[in-house]
This record gives C-alpha cells, sequence and structure tokens, in this order.
C-alpha cells in the first residue's frame, strides 16, 4: 500500500506541479493557534512538516528559533505535538504530516515510545534533523517497520557515492538542502545552479521524490518549480512573528501567503 | 566500560565514534557531514606526520612556551599540613591559559586546509583570546563567538581579542553564555564550512574536535610527566591529579600520559552558588546521558530533553554537558568527579594567591578548593599535583565585587 506521503506526490505529478510543503513548529505561538494554523494552510499545502522545539537548535536560523523559543515559553512538550496531529488528523485524515526536529527529545522519550506516539497520532513521516546517514540506519528501519517514513537530507556537501547510498536506504521523499546555510539564510545561490544540483540528482534516482528546502520565499519559489516538493519554513516562521508584532492574525496572514504560494507555482 | 591499554585515550572508540559504546558520535546536520569526514581525514594524516609534529613541537617550545613551570607550593602545603601540595602552573603558558595548545594546533591544520578564516567559541574568554593571538601569529582571519552575558564578565578577554584582530560576535540567544556560543558557531560552521575551518574551544562536539582539543593539551601531561620524575625521582605511589572540569579540556590534557599508572584522577565541575539549585556539574549531579552539541554525554536537561540552565561564577566552567571522555572515564572508573560551589572557589582563590606565588582564575581554583579540602586528611608521604590552568587577571572585576579586593 502506498503511503499518503507518496499518494501526495503522485497527486501533484499529476496535476503537473511541486508538492508544496510547509514548515511550522508546533505550539507556535500557542497550542490552539498552532492547529489552526494547521487546519487552515493544509487548504493550499500538501504536505505539512511540524517542528517540535528544542532549544539547542544547532542548524536553525533566526526565524524558526524564534518560534521554538516562543512555542517553549508556551510550555509545549511532546505530548502536546502528539496532541495537536492527532487533533489534525481527525479533521484532515489524508493530509500527511512529517515531523521535524533534533534527536535529543526523541532519545529521552525513548525510540520505541516515540514511534507509538507518532503511530497512535497519525504521523506520516519524521526528519530528524542531527541524525545523519548511517548513524539512523537503525532508527530508520523501525521507522519503516511502522509504515512511518524516515526522510533523509541530502547537503550540498554531501558526496554522489554518499548521495546513492543514502537514496538506496530512503523512504518516500528525500530532502535536498538548497545551500550551505541554517534554514532560512538568504538563498545565496542562483536557483539555476539548484535546479543543476537537483536534476543531477535525480539522475541517480529518477523515481524518487525529490524536495528542496532552505532558503525558498514567494520571491524564488516560481524558479524551482520544476523540484518534485518545495518546503517552506522559515518564510511562514517569520509571518508569525510579523502578525505578533502588529496584533495581526497569523492565521490569516498564513492562509494568504500559501495562496500565493500555491498560485506562483501551479 | 573499560579503558583499552596501550590505545591512547582519544582512540577508544567504536567506529561511530562512541566512546564506551555511550558517549560521543557525530550527530550532525548533513551538511556537515563531509567537512567533519575531511578533518577527521586530515588529522589522522597530520598526526603521523613527522614534519606537523615538528611543526607542532617548534610552535609549543618557542611560541607557546614548553615546559610550563611545576612547582611546590610550599606555603600552602604548610598551612595545611597533610599531602605535599604542587601546582602545574600551565597559566605561564604565552596568553595566560591551556587553551593556546588546541588554538595553536586548530591554526596549524586549517593553514593545512588551505582555510584563510578560523572561527570559534568561546566562555571565559580564553578560548577566544589564543584563538584570536593564534590566528594572528599564523595569519589567519577570526571570529569569535561569545554570549552576551560572558562578554560583560569577561572583559580583559575580549579586549585582548579585539585587539588580535578578530571579530567578536555577542551571542544573545538562550542564556548567552558558552552553550550558545558553541551554537551560533556551528550554525555559522554549517553556513560557510567551505571556506572557513571551525575550532571548537574545548573537548566537546562532533568526535573530531574532541581529538584535535584533547590532543592538542596532552602537551600539559608530557611535560609534567618528565618533571614529576625529575621531583620524586619516580611516579608518587600515592598521587592525586586535580583538575577543574567545564568541557574538560585542560583535565584531558591534564591526566593524559598518566592514565595508565596508578595516579588517581579527580575532576572539580562547578557546584554554582551555594544556595542555587542550578549548577554546571552534570557529572557531580547524576544527570541523563543527552545529546548536545553533536555528541552524546551527560549533560543538565529537563524530562523533554531540553538542554538546563546552568550558573558558576566561572565562565569557562559554565556549561551544561561535558566531554564524552570524562563521561567514558567517570563509567570506567579511571577518575572520579566532584564539585565545588563559587563560594569555595572564591576563597580557593584567596587562599593561594595570598600564600602563593601564583593566583588562579577562578577556573583552576574549583580545583584548588577540592585539593585544600583533601589535603589536611592525607599523609605527608601523599602527592597532590593542581593544574593551575588559568590566570586571575580575567576575572579581576568579579573578585573585586565577591571580595571587595583584588590580590594576585
Amino acid at each position: 500500500m502506498k503511503s499518503r506521503i507518496a499518494l501526495a506526490f503522485d497527486k501533484c505529478k499529476k496535476e503537473k506541479r511541486p508538492a508544496l510543503i510547509t514548515y511550522t513548529v508546533a505550539g507556535d505561538n500557542s497550542k490552539s493557534n498552532s492547529l489552526k494554523i494547521l487546519n487552515k494552510i493544509s487548504q493550499h499545502a500538501d504536505i505539512l512538516e511540524l517542528g517540535f522545539p528544542h532549544n539547542t537548535p544547532i542548524a536553525d536560523g533566526g526565524q524558526i528559533q524564534g518560534s521554538s523559543y516562543r512555542a517553549l515559553k508556551k510550555g509545549i512538550k511532546l505530548k502536546d505535538v502528539f496532541q495537536i496531529v492527532k487533533k489534525f488528523k481527525k479533521i484532515n485524515p489524508n493530509k500527511p504530516i512529517i515531523l521535524m526536529g533534533y534527536f535529543n527529545l526523541i532519545y529521552q522519550c525513548g525510540e520505541n515510545n516515540f514511534l507509538k506516539n507518532c503511530k497512535d497520532s497519525g504521523v506520516d513521516g519524521l526528519i530528524i534533523v542531527d541524525l545523519p546517514y548511517p548513524e539512523n540506519k537503525l532508527f530508520a528501519k523501525k521507522c519503516k517497520k511502522k509504515f512511518i517514513s524516515f526522510i533523509q537530507l541530502l547537503a550540498p556537501t554531501t558526496t554522489k557515492n554518499r548521495m546513492r547510498q543514502i537514496i538506496r536506504d530512503s523512504h518516500d521523499m528525500v530532502y535536498y538542502i538548497s545551500m550551505l546555510s541554517t534554514t532560512g539564510g538568504k538563498l545565496k545561490v542562483s536557483s539555476k545552479k539548484i535546479i543543476k544540483n537537483y536534476n543531477n540528482i535525480k539522475k541517480i534516482n529518477n523515481k524518487i521524490n525529490l524536495v528542496i528546502g532552505f532558503g525558498i520565499t514567494d520571491k524564488n519559489i516560481r524558479s524551482l518549480k520544476s523540484a518534485n516538493g518545495l518546503v517552506v519554513g522559515s518564510l511562514l516562521c517569520k509571518i508569525i512573528t510579523n502578525s505578533i508584532q502588529k496584533r495581526q492574525n497569523p492565521v490569516t496572514n498564513l492562509n494568504k501567503m500559501l495562496y500565493k504560494l500555491k498560485k506562483e507555482i501551479s | 566500560m573499560k579503558i583499552k591499554k596501550g590505545v591512547s585515550l582519544i582512540d577508544q572508540h567504536d567506529k561511530n565514534f562512541m566512546y564506551g559504546g555511550k558517549f560521543g558520535g557525530n550527530f550532525i546536520p548533513e551538511t556537515l557531514k563531509k567537512p567533519i569526514d575531511d578533518l577527521t581525514k586530515l588529522f589522522s594524516k597530520l598526526r603521523r606526520e613527522k614534519k606537523f609534529l615538528n611543526e607542532r613541537d617548534y610552535h609549543f617550545q618557542t611560541y607557546v612556551g614548553a615546559p610550563t613551570p611545576f612547582i611546590k607550593l610550599e606555603n600552602l602545603t604548610d598551612r595545611l599540613g597533610g599531602a605535599q601540595i604542587y601546582a602545574k602552573v600551565v597559566s605561564e603558558a604565552n596568553g595566560g591559559a591551556h587553551k593556546i595548545y588546541n588554538a595553536t594546533v586548530h591554526c596549524l591544520i586549517a593553514k593545512r586546509a588551505g582555510k584563510k578564516f578560523i572561527v570559534g567559541d568561546t566562555g571565559a574568554g580564553y578560548a577566544g583570546k589564543m584563538l584570536s593571538m593564534a590566528a594572528k601569529k599564523f595569519g589567519l582571519k577570526c571570529k569569535i563567538f561569545m554570549g552576551a552575558k560572558d562578554i560583560k564578565r569577561q572583559r580583559p578577554n575580549v579586549e585582548a581579542m579585539k585587539k588580535n584582530g578578530a571579530e567578536v560576535v555577542p551571542v544573545t540567544t538562550g542564556s548567552q553564555t558558552l552553550v550558545d556560543a558553541v551554537s551560533e558557531c556551528m550554525r555559522y560552521w554549517v553556513s560557510n564550512c567551505d571556506l572557513v575551518h571551525n575550532c571548537i574551544g574545548s573537548t566537546v562536539g562532533p568526535n573530531i574536535f574532541i581529538k584535535i582539543c584533547a590532543w592538542s593539551t596532552a602537551q600539559i601531561s608530557r611535560e609534567l610527566m618528565i618533571q614529576v620524575k625529575d621531583e620524586f625521582g619516580k611516579i608518587p605511589k600515592k598521587l592525586k591529579l586535580i583538575n577543574c572540569v567545564g568541557g574538560g579540556s585542560s583535565a584531558a590534557g591534564f591526566w593524559n600520559e598518566f592514565m595508565n599508572t596508578n595516579a588517581e584522577f579527580i575532576g572539580v565541575e562547578a557546584g554554582g552558588p551555594k544556595n542555587s539549585k542550578l549548577h554546571a556539574a552534570p557529572l557531580t549531579n547524576g544527570s541523563k546521558i543527552g545529546i548536545l552539541h553533536g555528541a552524546a554525554q551527560y549533560v543538565i536537561q529537563d524530562k523533554e530533553g531540553q538542554i538546563g540552565s546552568t550558573e558558576s561564577i566561572s565562565a569557562g566552567l559554565d556549561y551544561p554537558g561535558i566531554s564524552p571522555l570524562h563521561c567514558f572515564l567517570k563509567d570506567a572508573k579511571r577518575a572520579r568527579y566532584t564539585s565545588a560551589s563559587d563560594e569555595d572557589a572564591l576563597k580557593a582563590y584567596e587562599l593561594v594567591s595570598k600564600l602563593e606565588n601564583i593566583s588562579p582564575s577562578l577556573e583552576p581554583s574549583h580545583a584548588f578548593a577540592e585539593a585544600i579540602r583533601l589535603a589536611p586528611k592525607l599523609k605527608s608521604s601523599e602527592v597532590i599535583i593542581v593544574n593551575s590552568c588559568g590566570d586571575s587577571l580575567k576575572d579581576k572585576d568579579i573578585i573585586k565585587q565577591r571580595l571587595g579586593s583584588y590580590i594576585r
């Protein structure tokens, strides 16, 4: 049986457009708002990434750090993250949700316990920022057993040989980091160059669903639309920050942005 | 958990770079995998290369100043009336602390790697000061990440860094101390790893940084081994080597050559203020294993895995984690760890500075506190050596504020 993530990509391919993937932090700017945000933006997004915040993130830029900080300050715990997913899935059972975060939270929760919670709440996939290949092999296997996709990352520094191995061991979706940067950096490589790298990876295995993330905004998303999927994260976190500052409703502002992003790539 | 004989401590990891199967490893973003692999390969080549070793020894000799003095603290010994107390005065090294070893080696490696730009983190400011010094000497551009709180409390070292031409970047996230400086420096490296060499200031972080740092500070015990044999004719039967531990770089270097001897290793963590629940002593206070800055280690954290706040009068020890090497030494029962409070450290600073010609900074003052506590209980045939790995000058402001006056 195909996973929801794979089905989402199939649907987008049929519509001849990339999958629109969002990233927001669970609990930002509150537990209930976070759920409202997911419910709203899922009308436009094909796959939703949900960050479970950590207070020592070594790969996140300012925007996502800010979101994580807000969420942690409101007291978000892993159990709340799973609650948000569960409630979301009750309304949107077929929309894939990917949890993203750092390994220490899984380590403290216990790998098996964490995966059981994922399964129970309806999580479809996991991205663990600081658990690279091949150290992640065992955990990735455990995920697969529970029909949860373990999503591997590729970076501009990843060697070709290593890419082959990683792709061979990947499930449903692979995430290509567009440039040397933490999340949300300014795109310092041309879209043309990113797409060229993207195509080279696709040559290794054309069947993988390869998505591009880091530095993608409404200004540049159109130029990357030949990819299988595009992840927008920091931009959304920034909209939440700005909305709070201007005392506006982040849900409405995010929805507007998602509408625009979708239009750009359709 | 056991320490293998005949294998140096830094090499006692498995294929996943874990010590004792539990500590260390490389929990890093994919982007850093290649730069870390490259650095690992380069270092493993260089440490076997005669020319590189000669270069290192030459700079340790002429630039760092080797050997640093090994002296008996006669007055302190007399006052306490017990064990013979000695100090390895590493603070006599160029720049005033042990951090110069790691900084020098990293600059030499960066040169070999063809990098022109080096970045580093700092807590007490020593790692940053030394890196800025060494970078200047070896013609590298330098950027130092330092917590905003630490910038305020370690002013003399900040001024030194700036004087050496380094850019000091204040880190204003989180607790604004060392833990945040290390995170920010790693993030900077993620974004610039093609052009920049990263120097983590202690035996923490991804495995290769632990290795390079401990390999560099091992100079301390290489010197000490000769000095001890000169002084006593052999290694004393009952010998205690006492060292403060924050990240653990000076202790790792102080103990390395004595690993296969009978010498007892005592690590002293920062216990924080006497009446505070906060501390920076994960080993003493039984913190659980977690992942911080790319490595598994005992780390101060909450149940969920969020890294906990720390508190210590000593910026250099104010870190929630501890080197995987020390976790390994603890679980293998090769070293034991205890803590000293802020107040104990201040008292120790005062006593040593009054009685002796040395004046330890607040970091080694933690080690002196333990030596002062133990010495009266021991026989005069027993020997205690304390690593006086930093000079109090940088703590002048804090000491004045706390004790009313500063003596050196």
